[in-house]
């Protein structure tokens, strides 16, 4: 308590340190400078078959405004667990949180990023117009699909395959008139001999995004 | 405070043990899956639990009735509920516990399941639900209060059956406190409640897909070591984490033996002694100018349990800029979310800070640094004119509360310029002794949290300070302070306004203020004693003192109207957003930033 209340230099007399972040909270030096372009990143994520789960996952995507492109979720061989597949486009750092926000939910057991090399495929129905069914049979196998239903006046097929494929696809078949068309997203695994998700043992181990975590890295 | 505050069971009990005791029945009588939560909850070691009832929530009241051991506070609304276990859970350590009825009830308790979540309190609800088969139906006080609380919950279970309840009950309770803490939730439809099972509950377990890290990777923690012994000017940013995680006394012989300065966060407030020549007190927007220029100036910034809030690094491009930064914390989501880690080191602020010390070779030479700290404190203490002829200065208010009360007086607060003033005029020495909104800034957070906070601690001196604001919106609470006869002191510092609305209007919108002041106000004296407590009135210098120990001396609630200078605003500040080390003294700094 005093009769002058607070004292001391004004914001403008101070001297203030020269050393900068950027918005992702890393010091800006020139190395560092280079803002993180979004990368398209496949995360394969184990998860405890509970209602709910995929809301969580999902609800998490969104409140935390990750930006997502894909997200699919299916049984394994284990019927406690699922697999979901999730394709988001972020920055490095968003695609480290993403990993790190999801592992933190209670019914997932294991996040994995997976390489570019990941076999990965998209299912696609595709329903045109029927008036030229041998023009559309010759697209369908020239793509490998398969004619599920064919009329009078409209034809689906299904196509499965990477992006560029089935893009590729549904540009042939748009000369005919697309009708409708359904994309299932993306189911990847992990190519040769590496797993694409392990269980977490239950022996309070660190997880695997923990252990990156802890890494110093120098990028 | 009552013992039997639960139920007026035993009157009752009594009246019908007579008869019961002559029928010789071999038979136990059936369990539900109501009593298996009330069991679970019986061996998690559940003293108290807050709540109102309500029709879907009522089979888990019944099986209550059996239960002795713990001891039901009926609160005057679900968020008086809600806050006073979250206090509950700040004061004592272990979760606290929270029940309401489905729909209504349940979406009443989410503003402080919500505050519990950004502040990583150890929190349960119990929820009622409607029953299982008219779930999703749009049925009577159905709401689907899993979807509603999902992003604000660590985690939350709808019940299925009454044979796990029991174990739902448990990994919420275990969830709820293991890692980084925080609100768990159960859903408990109707029937799973009332429906019979033999299963008996054990004690709390969490499911073993939670793994939180213990021990920080070695090879980090050398070269975090190896960074900090070389820090020309280094500094300890002590967060929530430090009291969450048991870590105060580390984190003082840590910094004591290297004679590192150390700054808190809001949340960390008590971790490290204000009265200690190494403190630099607290940071962030209403934080002192020293520790803020600190963080700013300093070249190794050592962050521990603390997620780097906004309203503690202000702008991120002007945080600690040129600083490395050592990020301990237990939730790997924490690192590197805001402010970059340079060395990452995952656990337990316990285990960790130990590990730091065995690493740390040598206290890094940092005397200069640490003088230069001095005469920042020197340059911008905490101070506040006090003019005689000017109405009462609320700071005076606090620090004479402060100088007249025992180092270990809990302090709750509201949300507003009071919670401001209380925590800078305040003089911390211990932790879990500052039970605040932090995150989410909930006003009508003091009242209830002091009730929760005066049953955690009761050989502790507890005293609330509240906004008009604040206190309008949970005043109700002060029923239930009366009815179990607690013993504290709720001090209304009355400016007629939404004072810290009022000031930013002031300041950033011209003077425009909309809605923000309350002429209209309720006499909180008279209030205070229409629920059955103690009310005074405070206008002057004079009779603080006396104001004060006449509260204090009251057996029971006392409510304290202290009309206090409606100018009076809140200093050091930093606009949202800004720079740290740009903080303004007074009005016209306001102008230069
Ligand atoms: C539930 C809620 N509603 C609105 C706000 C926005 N708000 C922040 S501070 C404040 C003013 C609080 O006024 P009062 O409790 O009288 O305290 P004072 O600032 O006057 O000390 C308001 C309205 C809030 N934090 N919480």
């Amino acid at each position: 308590m005093s009769d002058e209340g607070l004292r001391g230099p004004g914001p403008n007399e101070r001297i203030l340190p020269e050393g900068r972040r950027n918005d992702q909270g890393i010091r800006i030096d020139p190395e560092a400078e280079a803002e993180h372009p979004p990368e398209r990143t496949l995360l394969s994520a184990l998860v405890k078959n509970e209602p709910g789960v995929l809301a969580e996952a999902s609800g998490l995507f969104s409140r935390r405004q990750f930006n997502i492109e894909s997200l699919t979720v299916g049984r394994t061989i284990d019927p406690e667990l699922s697999r979901m597949t999730i394709v988001i486009e972020e920055p490095r750092p968003g695609i480290d949180q993403a990993k790190k926000q999801l592992e933190k939910l209670i019914p997932v057991v294991s996040v994995r990023e997976l390489d570019a090399d990941a076999v990965q495929r998209e299912l696609v129905i595709v329903k045109v117009n029927g008036e030229e069914p041998d023009k559309v049979n010759a697209i369908t196998q020239m793509y490998d699909g398969e004619t599920l239903d064919a009329g009078p006046r409209t034809i689906t097929v299904e196509l499965t395959g990477d992006e560029q494929k089935i893009d590729d696809a549904i540009d042939a078949y748009e000369q005919f008139g697309i009708r409708e068309l359904v994309r299932t997203g993306y189911a990847a695994l992990a190519r040769g001999e590496a797993p694409t998700a392990r269980v977490k043992q239950p022996n309070k181990a660190p997880t695997e995004s923990q252990v990156a975590t802890q890494e110093v890295s120098d990028d | 405070m009552s013992e039997r505050a639960s139920v007026p069971k035993e009157d009752e009990a009594d009246a019908e043990a007579e008869p019961a005791e002559d029928e010789t029945t071999d038979e136990q009588p059936a369990q539900t899956g109501a009593d298996a939560v009330a069991t679970a909850l019986e061996n998690a070691g559940v003293e108290y639990l807050f709540g109102v009832q309500g029709g879907a929530i009522m089979p888990v009241y019944d099986a209550l009735y059996e239960h002795d051991e713990m001891t039901h506070i009926t609160m005057a609304h679900e968020q008086g509920a809600v806050h006073a276990a979250d206090a509950y859970g700040i004061v004592s350590g272990e979760p606290g516990v929270c029940m309401a009825t489905s729909g209504p009830g349940a979406t009443n308790l989410v503003t402080g399941i919500a505050d519990a979540n950004m502040d990583s309190d150890p929190l349960i609800a119990l929820t009622g639900q409607v029953p299982t088969d008219l779930v999703g139906n749009d049925a009577f006080q159905e709401t689907d209060t899993i979807g509603v609380t999902q992003p604000i919950t660590k985690h939350n279970i709808f019940a299925q059956s009454p044979d796990e309840v029991g174990t739902d009950v448990g990994h919420a309770w275990a969830l709820a406190n293991e890692g980084r803490q925080g609100p768990t939730l159960v859903d408990l439809p109707k029937d799973v409640t009332q429906t019979e099972t033999d299963v008996k509950p054990g004690k709390p377990e969490t499911p073993d897909t939670y793994n939180p890290p213990t021990e920080a990777d070695e090879v980090v923690v050398e070269e975090a070591a190896k960074t900090l012994a070389d820090a020309d000017r280094p500094v300890i940013l002590a967060g929530g984490g430090v009291i969450k995680g048991e870590a105060v006394d580390e984190l003082r012989q840590f910094a004591r033996e290297y004679e590192i300065p150390v700054v808190q966060t809001m949340p960390g407030t008590g971790a490290f002694p204000d009265d200690d020549p190494l403190s630099l007190e607290i940071a962030g927007m209403h934080g002192t100018g020293y520790g803020n220029l600190a963080i700013s100036n300093c070249d190794v910034l050592l962050g521990i349990g603390t997620r780097f809030d906004d309203r503690l690094t202000g702008g991120i491009d002007s945080f600690a800029p040129d600083a490395d930064v050592i990020h301990v914390d237990i939730d790997p989501a924490e690192i590197s979310k805001n402010v970059y880690a340079d060395y990452p080191l995952l656990g337990d602020a316990k285990a960790v800070i130990r590990q730091l010390d065995d690493a740390l070779e040598r206290a890094p030479d940092c005397g200069d640094w640490r003088d230069q700290c001095d005469e920042w404190k020197d340059e911008y203490p905490m101070d506040y004119q006090t003019p005689e002829d000017e109405p009462l200065k609320p700071q005076y208010v606090v620090e004479k509360y402060d100088e007249l009360t025992p180092d270990d007086t809990i302090v709750t607060a509201g949300v507003g310029q009071h919670q401001m003033w209380a925590w800078q005029y305040w003089t911390w020495k211990h932790p879990r002794t500052w039970v605040t909104s932090h995150g989410l800034g909930t006003m009508g957070y003091a009242v209830p949290s002091a009730i929760g906070a005066k049953l955690a601690a009761p050989d502790q001196e507890v005293v609330a300070f509240d906004g008009d604001g604040s206190f309008l919106m949970t005043a109700q609470e002060l029923s239930v302070a009366v009815r179990e006869n607690l013993d504290i002191t709720i001090v209304v510092l009355n400016n007629e306004a939404v004072g810290m609305v009022r000031q930013w209007q002031d300041g950033f919108y011209e003077g425009r203020r909309m809605a923000s002041e309350y002429p209209w106000i309720p006499q909180f004296d008279k209030l205070a004693e229409a629920f059955g407590a103690q009310g005074l009135r405070l206008e002057d210098y004079d009779s603080v003192e006396e104001t004060i120990q006449e509260a204090r001396d009251y057996d029971g609630p006392s409510v304290i109207d202290a009309i206090i200078d409606p100018s009076e605003n809140v200093y050091p500040m930093v606009p949202s957003g800004g720079d740290n080390a740009r903080f303004a003294l007074k009005e016209d700094h306001l102008e230069e930033l």
